[in-house]
């Protein structure tokens, strides 16, 4: 185990994951504010139509085949009789549809928000750099899932390698043999990615967390008194 | 029964001279910040007219406010909660900023920094969205003022539909009027409804309809649920924006800032005390036409010992109680029924209602050269119908196309004019006329007063808020300490998160407009000019 395979496979996952989490905090402490899409749908409404839908439906479908691909070992879908080819087979054409669709939707953000000046004007530093990251993950990626899984002839079994290594990260019990068993392109999907979880609390992708369920439920008008008499006051009244 | 206060609005359109003191004064003070340019928290169209944004009124295009569903239940037009959470990614209907304008400003700082030239330097036009220099401004926020353009457009206001032939472009034929416009603050707001975060909310206590900016996501569904168009999106902080109906002002017993400072006295504010259980039973009555009278039967009259004893019960406090007994508003809209709301088919129940204006009478009267007699006018306007803004152009606009509700204003207002006409001017004392719109002389003459003499303090009726109902003080000595957010003494600190200005941000503050930072150079010409001409030794 070299200091470099000890750097990529295990001090940047678990630095990446701090991040990852104090940085939310300390973002939902300081700046709620700051919190949200910040939509550019009022600037420009055309393309945003069609690419926007197409890129957030296309990332979510692929993250769920993240969550599939790196949280289930290949064991307990053996378990449940289906066959390594049979997965094979559905992740591929999954991940490959879910990544072309989010490749034509963001094909369609970015160009939005490059050529539309009143777009452009509205981009911030943090923005650049989520593009940046989201660019290089999501083509990369969908690369992975035609070129190295959906039309390899001997497709990589990255759910024995990526997979066992990125849970062997939670069990605190890193697995760098695994990771270094990858193949160099799901190694770089990975590197990239841990820098993606770094920033994520710092962008815009925060938003990510604030889809409003509660709507489903709630009642239509909301009421709020001026002034809120404190909890204790509150339960007094109660009683 | 549950009864709570809303403060509310009437607008005497009559009196509305249209010159946008109200929307200069209200930008001033809400929207000259970034991201804000194109917003107008109050403005004042021409009608007829397309409106702010174009066709605002149109809710088969936009989809705002509430309709009825196949079985009659109240359901919000842009669709339910499932719908919008799977278009969350692209709302289908909201404007885009073109449907608004382009807000710009001008390089003023040409006409000082220019270069010596032959002909005097100009300062164009530049984009504040954009950026970009405008060679041609082809929209603004108020562009048809006063009919400008109206015989290319005036058939794209929403509300000739179905009566074009009444509503002409020709000079001879043409009328307009003035609809100055805030938000509504309804008492059923499909904005609210609309917000998925639950960023929006109504005020308990005087039913003001805010945005909570700490709370706001960007889904951008408030823009699009509220039919009046009154939410704006601020695109700089991607955060929804609106009217607050200056609350700070309200607060300390002041009116709004476009209140204060409406040049034709056209705006009134006062307390109507409501029953907030039968709001949605009052939206969802099946006519239309009925809205207005379900709404009136919503308020609840303050002189009637059983709802002062209910409101105190609800705790509303008794100061309140006796403003909303002096509430120019519940006189307007109850007592003398000659206020209506705007816009009531999209049963949001709006609270900024409206007097009509008693336009002047068609050319009839005065054709020839021959000037007619005040009497014979008066009389005339017993015939609503022969006025030059058509009764079915305003009963699209404040009574759900009723025209029989118009008349009936219209009737009392020229009755209070001819009663005042007869006492005044021939010194005839005559009850015939009140009597005959079922009114008594004293109501009249009281109409008349507030409506014409409309003394500011008739006009704004305002109690100041209860500051120290924030808490029991005595109560909460010494329980409390270090009591901040997550403090060990945390006793409400989330709750109180609320009393805070909403979308107060120390840090967007020290940013704001108000301050003077790198970006912006505060001009002072007079002193520029006279350094340049200094240093061009032009000044001996």
């Amino acid at each position: 185990m070299s200091a470099g395979d000890v750097l990529l496979w295990i001090i940047l996952p678990y630095v990446a994951l701090a991040t990852f989490v104090v940085g939310h905090w300390w973002r939902y402490r300081t700046d709620r504010f700051g919190w949200g899409a910040r939509s550019t749908q009022l600037l420009e409404r055309r393309i945003l139509g069609w690419a926007s839908p197409a890129f957030h439906f296309g990332i979510l479908a692929a993250a769920g085949g993240h969550v599939i691909g790196l949280v289930i070992p290949a064991s307990w879908t053996a378990s449940l009789g289906i066959s390594e080819n049979a997965y094979h087979w559905f992740a591929a054409v999954a991940g490959g549809l879910a990544g072309l669709l989010t490749v034509v939707g963001f094909v369609g953000l970015l160009y939005r928000r490059t050529t539309n000046d009143r777009v452009r004007r509205t981009t911030t530093p943090a923005d650049m750099v989520t593009y940046g990251l989201l660019t290089f993950l999501v083509l990369q990626g969908t690369y992975i899932a035609f070129g190295e899984n959906l039309l390899a002839d001997d497709a990589h079994h990255y759910r024995d390698t990526m997979g066992a290594w990125w849970r062997s990260l939670f069990a605190l019990d890193p697995d760098v043999d695994a990771a270094v068993a990858a193949p160099f392109m799901y190694q770089l999907h990975a590197v990239a990615a841990w820098a993606f979880w770094a920033f994520f609390p710092f962008s815009r992708l925060v938003h990510v967390w604030s889809l409003p369920w509660q709507y489903i439920g709630r009642p239509p008008i909301l009421y709020r008194r001026r002034f809120a008499t404190s909890r204790r006051a509150a339960r007094r009244g109660a009683r | 029964m549950t009864i709570r206060a809303q403060v509310g609005m009437v607008m005497n359109l009559d009196k509305c001279i249209g010159c946008h003191t109200c929307s200069v004064t209200c930008k001033q003070v809400w929207t000259d910040r970034p991201g804000a340019e194109y917003m107008w928290f109050n403005d004042v169209e021409t009608k007829p007219g397309v409106g702010y944004p174009k066709r605002w009124e149109d809710q088969e295009q936009w989809r705002g406010g509430w309709e009825l569903d196949k079985k009659g239940r109240l359901r919000l037009k842009g669709g339910g909660r499932l719908k919008k959470l799977l278009r969350i990614f692209a709302n289908p209907d909201m404007p885009e900023l073109d449907d608004y304008y382009e807000p710009w400003t001008y390089d003023f700082d040409q006409l000082v920094e220019a270069p010596r030239q032959r002909h005097d330097p100009v300062a164009r036009a530049r984009s504040q969205v954009s950026g970009r220099r405008m060679d041609e401004i082809g929209w603004g926020p108020n562009w048809e003022d006063n009919l400008a353009g109206a015989p290319e457009r005036i058939h794209d206001d929403p509300l000739t539909d179905g009566i074009e032939d009444q509503v002409r472009a020709e000079y001879e034929q043409a009328f307009m009027l003035y609809l100055p416009r805030i938000c509504e603050h309804c008492l059923n707001p499909a904005c609210v409804a609309s917000c998925p975060s639950g960023a929006m909310y109504k005020r308990e206590e005087d039913g003001i309809v805010l945005v909570d900016q700490e709370k706001c996501r960007s889904w951008r569904y408030c823009v699009s649920g509220c039919p009046y168009k009154k939410v704006y999106f601020n695109h700089k902080s991607g955060k929804a924006e609106k009217c607050t109906l200056c609350y700070p002002r309200i607060e300390q017993g002041q009116p709004t800032i476009c209140s204060e400072t409406c040049v034709g006295r056209i705006r009134y504010l006062g307390l109507v005390l409501y029953d907030v259980d039968r709001v949605e039973a009052a939206a969802s009555v099946p006519d239309e036409r009925d809205l207005l009278a379900a709404q009136r039967d919503v308020f609840l009259d303050p002189s009637d010992p059983d709802v002062r004893a209910r409101a105190l019960a609800d705790g509303i406090p008794e100061d309140w109680i006796d403003a909303a007994v002096r509430s120019p508003v519940y006189a307007l809209a109850m007592r003398y029924r000659v206020a209506l709301p705007l816009h009531p088919e999209y049963r949001t129940l709006p609270m900024v209602w409206y007097v009509p204006p008693l336009s002047p009478i068609a050319g009839t009267m005065e054709a020839d050269g021959y000037e007619a007699d005040p009497d014979e006018v008066f009389s005339a306007v017993d015939d609503p119908d022969a006025m030059r803004v058509p009764v079915d152009y305003l009963a699209n606009l404040l009574a759900a196309g009723d025209g029989e509700q118009i008349r009936d204003v219209l009737r009392r207002l020229a009755a209070m004019r001819h009663h005042m006409r007869k006492r005044e001017v021939l010194g005839e004392h005559d009850e015939s006329r009140a009597a005959a719109v079922g009114m008594s002389v004293e109501e009249i003459e009281d109409l008349y007063r507030l409506l014409a003499i409309a003394k500011y303090e008739d006009r704004y009726v305002i109690p100041p808020a209860h500051a120290e109902q924030a808490g029991n003080l005595l109560e909460e000595r010494g329980t409390c300490g270090l009591d901040f957010e997550g403090g060990p003494g945390n006793c409400g600190a989330i709750e109180r998160d609320v009393s805070r200005p909403p979308g107060y941000d120390a840090a967007a503050d020290a940013q704001s407009a108000m301050r003077p930072d790198a970006d912006r150079v505060d001009l002072d010409i007079v002193q520029m000019l006279g350094d340049r001409r200094r240093e061009e030794g032009l000044d001996r």
